[in-house]
C-alpha cells in the first residue's frame, strides 16, 4: 500500500534513504542539500536508522570516508551540492575507479563565482564524465523513485559503479509535492541486502587498494572501466521493470513526451521539463506537431536510443541549465548532437542557456523557443545556434 | 612475461594476493654486500629489527644468513652491529660480478 | 597473550609487510611500518596517504602488505581510514562481524601537516578508533624533497635551496605532536626507529586505548637529507639524543618523557652528517647554528616544563621520593 504525502525534494529523498537503511552516511552541509542530511541525521538520532553517521570536515573528506567505508564492504551515502561536488572532484574518480557503489543525491545548484546558491546544473555537469553513473529528477517522485533504484543499479554485480541522483535546488528540494511513498518493506525487499565485493573488513583475506599502475596497464583499467559503463542502460531498464512492479510508475533511459509524431522538440533535463510539457500541450491544443525529451540517464548517455527517438524530427532545441564557457555549446546539446552525428537526415539543431543561478524558467521561454523552432521548420534556416534566454541586454 | 589484457585485469585494480611484491627481487640494486661472520654475532638481532628490506633471516629465534634475493645492501645492519669484543659481525664488501 | 617485546620473541612473529617493496636502499619508512605491524598483536587495516610509502609497496600486481590496505589520495588517509573504521562499528553493531580489528594510517610529513592536516584534525576531533602514524622525514620527498611544514630550521630543499640570499629554510619545523594532543585526544607520541622499543611500547599503549591516537616518527631519508644509505639508525639516534626530536607521549593530557639523553648532545652532531645542512658550517651561516640551538633548547626545557606541570600522578609521586 502506497502511503500519499506532501512533501519536499530533500524530504521525500531523506526518507528513501530511511527506507533503505544503509551502513554508512558521511554528511557535510551546503545548501540546498543541508536540509537532507540534516532530516537523514534525525533518523540516526532517533535510532529510526542503523546508519553510523560521519559528519565530516568537509566535502573531501565525506567522499573520503565514503570511499573508505564503501571500501570495507557495506552500502555508503552521501549527499551534496555545487561546492561541495567540485570540492569532491578529487575523489569522484577514485571512488569509481576503485568500483565503489557510492550513492549520492545531488540536489543541483550554481557553481561561484559569484557566489549563488539557487538551482542550476552546473555542479554535476562538471561531474559527469568521472565515471559515476547519473539519474536525473524531473520533481519529487521521481527523486524519490530513482533514488530507490539507484542501489539497485549501481550494487548490481555486473556494474558495481557509484550513482549520483540528481534534483533541482529549490525548485525541486524546498517545494512540497504531492506524491507517494513505497511501503518500507517492499522499499527493502526491492534493494535487497548488500553484497560485498573484495571488502578490505574480510582480514582473513586482506586484499590492497589503490595500486599505483604504471603507463603498461593503466590504459587496461581504463578500458575495463569502460565495460560496466556500457551494461548500465540494460540494467537500468531491468531495474526499471521490477520498480514498476512495486510502484506502477514506469521509468525508462529517458522519457519521451509527445515524441512519436512529433515535428519540433526540445530536449530539457529536471524540473523545467514540467514547464515545457505544459506549453507543448498548448501547442499541440493549437495544431502544433510538438514533443519533448527529458533524459534520466545522463551517464551513461545512451546515444543510440536518443538518437533513435530523435532522428525523425524537423527541428530540436537543446536547453542547457550550465553553460559550457570556451564558444562552444551547452552539455546537453553537445550530447544530443553526438547522438544524432550518425543520421543521413537528422533535424536542425539549437542551444539555448537557460535558468542559471535560478533564473526562473517560464513557459513563455518554451512557447518562444518553440515558435522560433517551428520558424525554422518552415525557412530551413537558423538565424542563431547557440543562445541565452532569460537575460537582460 | 605476457602482459594481460584489459578483460583479465581486476576490476577496480583491487590486488587479492597479500604480499606479492615477494615476487619482486631487489637484490639486483646492491652494490655493497653485507657479510655476515657468525663467530662475532652475539645474536642481538638488531640487525633484523633495523632491516628495512626484511632480508635477515631468522629461525627460532637464532640469526641466520642474509636473504641476497631482497637485500638492498644499504648497510644499516653492518653499522648497527655491535659485534663481539670491537669484531663486527657484519661487514659490508664490494659486490662482485 | 600479547608478544614479549623482546627482539627474539618478535622475531618469530611472521612480519605482515613483505620484501620486495621499492623503498630505496637505507629507508628508515618500512624500518616503522614493520615495528608497527609486529607491536600490534590485533589483526590491522591500514590506509595510506600517497607517498614514498604508499607507491612504492604498491605497484601493479605486486603488494608489500599482508594486511588489507586501502590508499585513495594525497590529503585524505585519516579520511579513509575514518570511513573504513565506521563501516566496522556500523556492522559490528548489526552483529554481521565479530572480529577485534585496529585501524592505522600512514602517511609522510607532506601528507600530514600540510595538504592532509585537515582531514587529519577532523578524524581526531570526531573520535575515530584509530591510530594515525606519521613518518616524518621533513620535506616531500617523493616528489623530490620539497619544503614541507615539517622541513626543519636552515635545511636546504628543492624549493627552499640554500643560496646567495636566502641560506635554506627560514622558518621553524610545525609542533605537529602538540598539535595533535591540543584535540584532547587520549594519546599523542613521538618515537624514533632507533629506540624500537620505545616505538614499539607506544604503538601497543596507543592500541590500547580506544578512540584516535597520533604518533609522530622520526624517519630518516639519505636521499633527501643528503646522508650514507646506512645511516638511518644512527641519524634519528642523533635527533633523539640531541633533543631536536623527543621522545616523549602525552597521554589524557599528561606529558611524559620517555626517553631522557644522560648527556645532551650539541645540535650539530646530528646536523653534520646531513648535506641538507651542509651550508650552515660556514661563517657566515654560523647564527644560523646558533639560532637552531637556542630553538631546540627552548623547545626541550618547554617540554621539561610541561612533564613537571602535567606529568601523571605517579611519574610526579615517583619524582618527589627521589628528590
Amino acid at each position: 500500500m502506497a502511503r500519499i504525502v506532501a512533501v519536499t525534494g530533500n524530504e521525500a529523498v531523506a526518507e528513501a534513504l530511511k527506507q533503505i537503511n544503509p551502513d554508512v552516511c558521511a554528511a557535510y552541509p551546503i545548501t540546498p542539500q543541508t536540509d537532507m542530511m540534516q532530516r537523514f541525521a534525525g533518523f540516526v538520532s532517533d535510532g529510526k536508522v542503523k546508519t553510523e553517521i560521519i559528519l565530516v570536515e568537509s566535502e573531501h573528506s565525506s567522499m573520503s570516508a565514503c570511499i573508505g567505508a564503501s571500501a570495507a564492504g557495506g552500502r555508503v551515502i552521501t549527499a551534496t551540492s555545487s561546492q561541495g561536488l567540485a570540492l569532491m572532484w578529487e575523489m569522484l574518480f577514485i571512488a569509481s575507479g576503485l568500483r565503489l557503489p557510492i550513492i549520492m543525491p545531488v540536489v543541483n545548484r550554481a557553481l561561484s563565482a559569484p557566489l549563488n546558491i539557487h538551482g542550476d546544473h552546473s555542479d554535476a555537469m562538471g561531474a559527469r564524465d568521472a565515471g559515476w553513473i547519473q539519474l536525473w529528477s524531473e520533481n519529487t517522485q521521481e527523486a524519490y523513485d530513482n533514488t530507490i533504484q539507484a542501489f539497485r543499479i549501481g550494487e548490481h554485480m555486473d556494474i558495481r559503479l557509484p550513482v549520483i541522483i540528481c534534483l533541482d535546488g529549490f525548485i525541486i528540494s524546498h517545494s512540497i509535492e504531492r506524491i507517494e511513498y513505497i511501503e518500507d518493506s517492499d522499499v527493502r525487499n526491492f534493494v535487497g541486502d548488500f553484497k560485498a565485493v573484495n571488502p578490505l573488513l574480510d582480514i582473513r583475506h586482506p586484499v590492497s587498494y589503490g595500486p599505483l599502475i604504471l603507463p603498461d596497464y593503466y590504459m587496461e583499467f581504463m578500458r575495463a572501466h569502460a565495460e560496466p559503463m556500457a551494461k548500465v542502460p540494460k540494467v537500468v531498464l531491468d531495474v526499471a521493470k521490477d520498480f514498476e512492479k512495486i510502484s506502477g510508475r514506469k521509468y525508462g533511459l529517458f522519457e519521451a513526451y509527445r515524441l512519436d509524431d512529433a515535428e519540433i522538440g526540445l530536449v530539457i533535463l529536471n524540473s523545467a521539463a514540467g514547464t515545457s510539457k505544459d506549453v507543448i500541450d498548448e501547442f499541440r491544443n493549437k495544431g502544433i506537431k510538438a514533443g519533448l525529451l527529458k533524459p534520466r540517464l545522463y551517464r551513461p548517455f545512451p546515444y543510440a536510443e536518443v538518437g533513435e527517438a530523435l532522428k525523425h524530427l524537423k527541428a530540436v532545441c537543446v536547453l542547457d541549465r550550465a553553460d559550457a564557457f570556451g564558444g562552444s555549446f551547452g552539455p546537453v546539446f553537445i550530447d544530443i548532437a553526438a547522438s544524432l552525428y550518425p543520421y543521413k537526415e537528422r533535424p536542425f539543431l539549437i542551444n539555448k542557456i537557460y535558468g542559471l543561478g535560478g533564473r526562473d524558467y517560464l513557459p513563455e521561454h518554451a512557447a518562444l523557443v518553440l515558435d522560433e523552432l517551428a520558424e525554422i521548420v518552415k525557412t530551413g534556416k537558423v538565424k542563431t545556434f547557440k543562445e541565452y534566454i532569460g537575460v537582460r541586454e | 612475461m605476457k602482459l594481460k589484457g584489459w578483460k583479465e585485469v581486476e576490476p577496480g585494480a583491487v590486488i587479492k594476493e597479500p604480499g606479492s611484491a615477494m615476487k619482486f627481487k631487489t637484490g639486483s640494486w646492491r652494490s655493497l654486500k653485507p657479510r655476515w661472520i657468525p663467530e662475532n654475532c652475539i645474536n642481538c638481532l638488531l640487525c633484523w629489527i633495523y632491516c628495512p628490506d626484511m632480508a635477515v633471516k631468522v629461525k627460532d629465534g637464532k640469526r641466520e644468513d642474509f636473504d641476497y634475493d631482497y637485500c638492498k645492501g644499504c648497510g644499516i645492519c653492518a653499522l648497527e652491529c655491535p659485534g663481539k669484543k670491537g669484531k663486527k659481525a657484519i661487514v659490508m664488501e664490494e659486490e662482485a660480478k | 597473550m600479547a608478544t614479549p617485546l623482546s627482539l627474539k620473541e618478535l622475531s618469530k612473529k611472521e612480519i605482515l609487510f613483505t620484501p620486495g617493496h621499492r623503498m630505496c636502499a637505507g629507508c628508515g619508512a618500512p624500518i616503522i611500518v614493520k615495528m608497527v605491524l609486529l607491536a600490534a598483536d590485533y589483526p590491522v587495516i591500514a590506509s595510506n596517504a600517497t607517498g614514498c610509502l604508499e607507491v612504492s609497496t604498491c605497484i601493479s600486481d605486486y603488494t608489500a602488505w599482508k594486511i588489507p590496505w586501502i590508499h585513495s589520495a594525497f590529503e585524505n588517509a585519516a579520511a579513509t581510514i575514518s570511513g573504513v573504521e565506521t563501516m566496522y562499528r556500523s556492522l559490528k553493531k548489526q552483529g554481521k562481524i565479530n572480529d577485534e580489528i585496529k585501524f592505522i594510517s600512514f602517511g609522510g610529513d607532506g601528507g600530514t601537516y600540510d595538504i592532509g592536516f585537515q582531514s587529519l584534525s577532523g578524524a581526531m576531533e570526531r573520535g575515530h578508533d584509530m591510530l594515525y602514524i606519521c613518518y616524518d622525514n621533513g620535506a616531500y620527498m617523493n616528489t623530490g624533497i620539497q619544503r614541507s611544514s615539517a622541513t626543519p630550521f636552515g635545511a636546504d630543499t628543492t624549493t627552499c635551496p640554500a643560496g646567495d640570499v636566502i641560506p635554506g629554510k627560514m622558518q621553524q619545523r610545525k609542533d605537529l605532536t602538540k598539535i595533535m594532543a591540543a584535540h584532547n585526544i587520549p594519546y599523542a607520541a613521538q618515537a624514533s626507529p632507533s629506540h624500537w622499543g620505545d616505538l614499539m611500547k607506544k604503538v601497543r599503549k596507543a592500541l590500547e586505548i580506544k578512540g584516535p591516537k597520533f604518533m609522530n616518527v622520526i624517519a630518516p631519508c639519505n636521499r633527501g637529507w643528503r646522508s650514507k644509505t646506512d645511516d638511518a639508525i644512527t641519524l634519528s639516534r642523533l635527533a633523539v639524543e640531541t633533543c631536536c626530536w623527543p621522545l616523549y607521549e602525552i597521554e589524557n593530557g599528561n606529558t611524559k618523557i620517555t626517553f631522557k639523553p644522560r648527556e645532551k648532545k650539541p645540535l650539530v652532531d646530528f646536523l653534520k652528517p646531513q648535506g641538507r645542512f651542509k651550508h650552515l658550517f660556514t661563517p657566515e651561516n654560523e647564527w644560523l647554528l646558533k639560532e637552531a640551538q637556542e630553538q631546540v633548547d627552548k623547545n626541550w626545557e618547554r617540554l621539561l616544563a610541561e612533564e613537571a606541570c602535567f606529568a601523571p600522578k605517579e611519574t610526579k609521586e615517583k619524582a618527589s621520593k627521589e628528590q
